[in-house]
């Protein structure tokens, strides 16, 4: 099963030349008082973060070496971490990352139907992205939510208590450009019991 | 001392032990795969699992600390069937490509499969592939075989001091690789291939020679640098097929470097093997009566007083005594090996010898180099700086250009005039005077100019006053060629020449133009040599050859047995793996038959008999593999240096002698890493 | 029922507010100077009292965990939180830190003192982008109050607290690997010994808690150890929050007490079983570690460590798995096999190719495509995993398919009985 978060490929942009922004620049300062002075490779994992989302939320080439020599690691060890955790994506991600939770707590709540209908509204398999780069659809292990399964988790937002018809019309909604809900799509407030008895 | 039940037996450990040290102690072998005495301790294979009372599970005796009290069994069920599920684990994946794999016959995976095994497979699921990776001229992936112990980055990071190889992905997607396949920065990289425990890393220019029971083994010294590693050459009928390390702690551990291991090929190519004299100006082949004829006129035309002996990088000591005894008789006590100018105080051993021992650099704490790039001019021995560095906190500082050294030190300067500044008030100067063992390495970048002496003078003073240790000499001195020490032993060098070698040498040379012996020397500036009758023995078409009136064959270090000190003065022989190629003859039996003709036969007959006669001459030679050290420093005075800008004497680490110059390999490396580097 | 006076956590459900005004509201911070100045060998001492188990999975008793912090070693000492929450079926820290974050932010500083640390990390699973968003305002909430920093809440003792994401790794959740990871490595679990409260993060004094058991800690102390200790039963003592998740009509997290039966847990708050109890196949008690348990077990079983533990199984994380009689068990549990492949961090032999062989095995065993003596050789092969690897991800992989066997093998035998008829 394809994921672009567990390759241990390494993608080059043509022309890549990746430098901070600003924004972010301002961000590893607050990142690095978080650590001891000599200890800052302790950053690599919440600079990759950065440096993926800076590059529309896959690492590249020149970012991962960003990342080594912002924090003076060499560049295997960047490679090494930015492949050991599947947050990070080596290979460019659509501009919705679906992330459906396969995992038994979600998969007795009917995960699997979501695959379908994901790959269906999607026009992609799982694994893949979408031809108009709008969706890249994956099936990940346990995502921590599971009272509220089936759930899938679509860049940074959970969408949870989901069934075929709501999971159909989120991502309908999303494909047609409309604003979605995080959370549970069936209006409870968290993990409490629907009703009480 | 603590004591610890192995195997019902009781034994007492030293503190400090792990579980598996104290298990050898006590005659249990333990298998292992991931665990190295040189590496840190990954525990990774699960392979040297033991059982130890009250611990709930096995525990992996190459990670956990001996305790006083334990008992630990080696052979119990638990343990047995702990092994075997682990070697059953390693194999699932594990290709049957045996009977292709190069580390077929000498495969730890294969050998402990046969004790620890099973004999039939259980597995009916496909077997995982993966895909090989460039790591670069030398090393040869096969990843598939891949049992992931990390030996190979725990080297590259911890020894060799390169962040090149890495373990990316997790799980069963985990795979070795260097970072976009690159090549492996590093002058000890084929040190991976005998880590690797399986058949994943191997030797890209030994692939598909040859079965190691093909192989006629022969246990001797190496020569391409002054450390005189033990090495074990591998020789099939007359060719050399591989050069591997041999344990030995006091010079190389368990490394040796790049060229070293692949720089063999050299020795089947551009060989000298037939007798060449030049006729009406070109050399045609020849025979060594015609030959020994041929010098004995040219030697009584051109005045036999004048005759000129040079060495070269690995003139050995029977050549330096034999020649210098032949020209001795001749009357003439022009000889010389210091091609590289490198200076040195008269009378004073330790003003060019290692004094400190290797062994003993792991123990500074404080290290000056001045002028000297050990990476590339030892770089075993530059492995034990970093180790120095890394497990006992050892301050480094360097004068000379900035280079990457794999550990980090303090640049002083590019000048040699940073020497007078190294008192209490610098920095550094500070650090050696607090350190409490400190060394100071001089490389003959440092002392091959004019003020040669006077450097050694000031830095002998110097280590003078940072010595704490009388047993340890700060002092050293680090030649870069396994013939230097032993020629500056038996005193093979003539004063006239002092200073500048090649200036005075040419200068006598078109003054007498005389007979002159290159002794495998080709570090000489040929065209000082013109109007000279020069004769080179030698066994690689290198530089010199093409422009000699005569080549005699001689062998090459594979070939014979040789006496040599290295930088530390320590004696050691290396042992003849094949017969010589084509009709090479040692040197010490040339000059011996020369004498002879010329009416003034030396005394030795044989090589025992030249022996001997050496070392009732030169008793320092009389034992092998041991050493004097000088503790003492002999000389030492404060002079002012000069503004004397460094310039590292090594172009090509890869390439730096006729050997290494007629190896493909090396040509490879050179390519691909070098001018990567560069 | 836990009476709701007797609920640690006030608003796991966020229907109040979770910040800091609410939090005060709700009693958070209110007197922590107070509990500070008991002295750190007292709060220990009353941890200890409360016979408090560690609410991660191993369930070791957090004051004997605190007290193997050294006392005077000269070197900085580390508190960890460990909210890398990825057990399936767990999702309890989630409520915590997104509901009730000052909750856990207490408790931080006054752990964080008992072990003579003045730094905290929280080390938070990436995939909790939200929760970390939250709870990285409380954070700024308790600095802006100087409630921690410099002389924390006016105890003079200066407690910094750090939020630090993750990126999506499971075995972070193991103390050691998330302790790499924190080091900015991968996270793959050390040797121990050293253990971390010798050497841990960057080779200091370290302790590394679970976000519920440093979240109840405030409270014991508020309330005393005895009124802890005096819900549940001995050794399984206090509240816990339970994830209930699978076949039950309204899945939820609840805080109830230690020991609570499984099925008035399921009945009374997740709605009961879809399709009633009688429908129930089995359940998963307490995260996918743990075997599973049939609905024979179900009926009577408690649900606290040592009740679980005579029956096989284990608390774990007290995260609920239920399956009723629609259930393919032995896909949910392939399913499992295949997130344990997934997560196998790679660094040692027996979990690095065992996991991958043992998942590869349970698909086949899905339509029967197997043999009956596959059966023995994928126990067998679970016993080679089980003990032999650096943790307790080895473990973690092989136990349910070990439970899934205990209980359910005439299901697979069938499976396998019928596919061969099939074939023939």
């Amino acid at each position: 099963m394809h994921h672009p978060g567990t390759n241990n490929k390494v993608y080059q942009k043509i022309n890549e030349n990746f430098e901070w922004s600003k924004d972010n620049f301002d961000k590893i300062t607050v990142i690095l008082k978080k650590y001891p002075s000599n200890k800052i490779q302790s950053a690599v994992i919440p600079l990759l973060d950065l440096a993926q989302r800076q590059n529309n939320g896959w690492l590249s080439k020149n970012s991962m070496e960003k990342v080594a020599e912002t924090l003076s690691m060499s560049y295997i060890r960047v490679l090494e971490v930015a492949t050991f955790y599947s947050m990070f994506n080596l290979e460019p991600i659509g501009q919705n990352f679906v992330q459906i939770c396969r995992t038994t707590p979600c998969w007795l709540r009917g995960s699997d139907k979501l695959s379908k209908v994901a790959q269906e509204v999607c026009d992609t398999k799982i694994g893949g992205t979408s031809e108009d780069k709008k969706f890249t659809v994956v099936e990940v292990e346990c995502l921590g939510a599971c009272c509220n399964a089936p759930m899938i988790q679509i860049n940074d937002k959970y969408y949870e208590d989901l069934d075929e018809n709501n999971f159909r019309k989120l991502l309908i909604d999303l494909k047609s450009n409309k604003s979605i809900q995080s959370g549970s799509q069936i209006g409870r407030k968290s993990s409490q019991p629907e009703r009480e008895f | 001392m603590p004591k610890i039940t192995i195997d019902n037996q009781e034994i007492e450990f030293e503190n400090g032990m792990t579980v598996m040290q104290a298990c050898e102690q006590a005659g249990s072998e333990i298998p292992r795969f991931c665990y190295h005495e040189k590496l840190s301790i990954a525990g990774n294979c699960r392979m040297c699992l033991v059982e130890m009372e009250k611990a709930p599970k096995p525990v992996a005796s190459c990670a956990m600390p001996a305790a006083d009290g334990m008992v630990i069994k080696t052979n119990s069920e638990i343990v047995k069937k702990a092994r075997k599920g682990v070697m059953e684990f390693l194999l699932i994946n594990h290709p049957l490509d045996c009977p292709i794999c190069d580390q077929g016959g000498e495969c730890d995976l294969q050998d402990q499969a046969m004790y620890y095994g099973f004999d039939k497979t259980r597995y009916e699921e496909n077997k995982r592939a993966v895909q090989n990776k460039n790591m670069g001229p030398l090393v040869k992936t096969i990843m598939t075989r891949c049992i992931h112990c990390t030996r190979c980055v725990r080297f590259s990071t911890e020894v060799a001091g390169v962040d090149d190889i890495g373990l990316l992905g997790r799980g069963e997607n985990a795979e070795i690789t260097t970072y976009l396949e690159k090549t492996i920065d590093s002058e000890l990289s084929g040190n991976v291939i005998d880590l690797c425990p399986v058949g994943a890393l191997t030797s890209k220019p030994y692939a598909f020679k040859s079965r190691p029971w093909e192989l006629n083994k022969t246990e001797t010294y190496d020569v391409f640098d002054g450390i005189g590693s033990s090495i074990r050459i591998d020789t099939r009928g007359k060719k050399v097929l591989r050069a591997l390390p041999r344990i030995n702690e006091e010079i190389n551990e368990e490394w040796i470097s790049d060229k070293s291991r692949f720089a063999i090929d050299g020795l089947s190519r551009q060989r000298l093997d037939t007798v060449y004299i030049k006729k009406s100006g070109k050399l045609q082949k020849s025979n060594w009566d015609d030959a020994i004829t041929k010098i004995k006129l040219e030697i009584i035309k051109r005045e036999q007083k004048n005759t000129l002996i040079l060495s070269g990088k690995f003139t050995d000591i029977e050549t330096i005594y034999a020649s210098k005894k032949f020209n001795e008789k001749l009357g003439s006590n022009y000889f010389d090996c210091r091609f590289d100018n490198a200076q040195f105080i008269e009378n004073s051993p330790d003003s060019y010898k290692f004094n400190s021992t290797i062994q003993e650099i792991e123990n500074a704490d404080a290290i000056l180099l001045i002028g000297s790039n050990p990476r590339w001019e030892a770089a075993v021995l530059n492995a034990r700086i970093r180790k120095a560095y890394i497990e006992n906190n050892c301050k480094i500082a360097l004068i000379g250009p900035k280079i990457d050294l794999t550990y980090s030190y303090e640049h002083l300067s590019d000048s040699l005039e940073y020497i007078n500044k190294l008192n209490d008030k610098s920095n550094f100067g500070k650090i050696l005077k607090n350190s409490k063992n400190p060394l100071i390495i001089i490389g003959t970048s440092a002392i091959n100019n004019k003020y040669g002496s006077m450097i050694l003078q000031s830095c002998a003073s110097l280590a003078k006053k940072i010595q704490k240790n009388k047993d340890v000499n700060p002092l050293n001195i680090l030649n870069q060629d396994v013939s230097r020490v032993g020629a500056l032993e038996l005193k093979f060098y003539n004063k006239e020449f002092n200073n500048d070698y090649h200036s005075t040498i040419k200068k006598y040379l078109s003054k007498n133009k005389p007979v002159v012996f290159l002794m495998g020397l080709d570090e000489i500036d040929l065209s000082i040599l013109k109007d000279s009758f020069v004769i080179y023995m030698g066994h690689n078409g290198d530089r010199s050859a093409s422009i000699a009136d005569i080549i005699l064959p001689t062998p090459a270090y594979t070939e014979k047995s040789s006496t040599y000190m290295n930088i530390e003065g320590r004696v050691f022989q290396t042992t003849k793996c094949h017969n010589p190629l084509g009709d090479a003859k040692e040197e010490w039996k040339v000059f011996r038959a020369l004498s002879e003709t010329m009416k003034n036969k030396l005394n030795f007959n044989n090589l025992v008999e030249l022996r001997k006669e050496i070392i009732s001459n030169f008793n320092c030679l009389a034992h092998l593999n041991e050493i004097n050290p000088v503790k003492k420093i002999s000389f030492g005075k404060n002079h002012k240096i000069n503004d004397i800008k460094v310039s590292y004497n090594i172009e090509n680490f890869y390439m730096n002698d006729s050997i290494s110059r007629s190896s493909e390999t090396m040509a490879l490396c050179t390519k691909d890493i070098l001018s990567k580097v560069a | 029922m836990l009476k709701q006076k007797d609920k640690i956590f006030q608003n796991l459900y966020g229907f109040d507010d979770w910040k800091l005004k609410g939090a005060k509201e709700r009693g958070i911070w209110s007197n922590t100077r107070d509990l500070i100045k008991l002295g750190s060998d007292k709060i220990v001492e009353e941890i200890k009292n409360s016979q408090l188990r560690g609410r991660g999975g191993a369930g070791f008793p957090a004051g004997l965990k605190w007290s193997f912090m050294p006392k005077d070693s000269g070197k900085n000492h580390y508190l960890v939180v460990n909210a890398d929450e990825s057990e399936p079926g767990t999702c309890k820290d989630r409520e915590i830190l997104r509901n009730d974050p000052h909750l856990l932010l207490e408790g931080c500083l006054i752990a964080g003192f008992a072990m003579h640390a003045h730094t905290c990390y929280i080390y938070i699973r990436g995939e909790y982008y939200s929760e970390s968003s939250n709870l990285q305002k409380a954070i700024d909430e308790a600095y802006e109050n100087n409630l921690i920093g410099k002389n924390a809440c006016g105890s003079e003792w200066d407690f910094d607290i750090f939020l630090h994401r993750g990126a999506g790794a499971y075995i972070c959740g193991e103390e050691t690997a998330l302790l790499e990871s924190l080091e900015g490595k991968k996270g793959q679990p050390r040797l121990k010994p050293p253990f971390p409260a010798g050497a841990g993060l960057y080779g200091c004094p370290t302790t590394v808690t679970n976000v519920e058991t440093i979240a109840v800690s405030p409270t014991i102390l508020r309330r005393g150890s005895a009124w802890f200790a005096g819900l549940g039963r001995p050794n399984n003592t206090g509240t816990k929050i339970f994830s209930i998740s699978g076949h039950v009509n309204n899945p939820c997290n609840v805080e109830e007490e230690m020991g609570i039966p499984l099925k008035e847990l399921i009945e009374n708050h997740a709605g009961g079983v879809i399709g009633g109890w009688d429908n129930l196949l089995a359940v998963i008690p307490g995260g996918a570690s743990v075997p599973l348990l049939p609905k024979s077990i179900c009926d009577n079983i408690k649900m606290d460590f040592d009740s679980l533990k005579e029956a096989k199984s284990g608390l774990g994380t007290a995260a609920v798995i239920v399956m009723n009689k629609s259930t393919d068990i032995v896909e949910a549990i392939a399913r499992l096999s295949h997130f344990y492949k997934h997560e196998s961090c790679g660094q040692c032999t027996p979990c690095r190719e065992g996991t991958g062989w043992m998942y590869r095995m349970m698909e086949k065993m899905i339509h029967g495509n197997v043999q009956n003596q596959d059966i023995d050789k994928i126990l067998d092969v679970t016993k080679q995993i089980e003990g032999h690897t650096i943790c307790a991800l080895g473990d973690a992989a092989a136990w349910p398919i070990q439970g899934l066997f205990r209980h359910f093998r005439p299901e697979i035998e069938k499976r396998i009985e019928e596919r061969n008829r099939r074939v023939a």
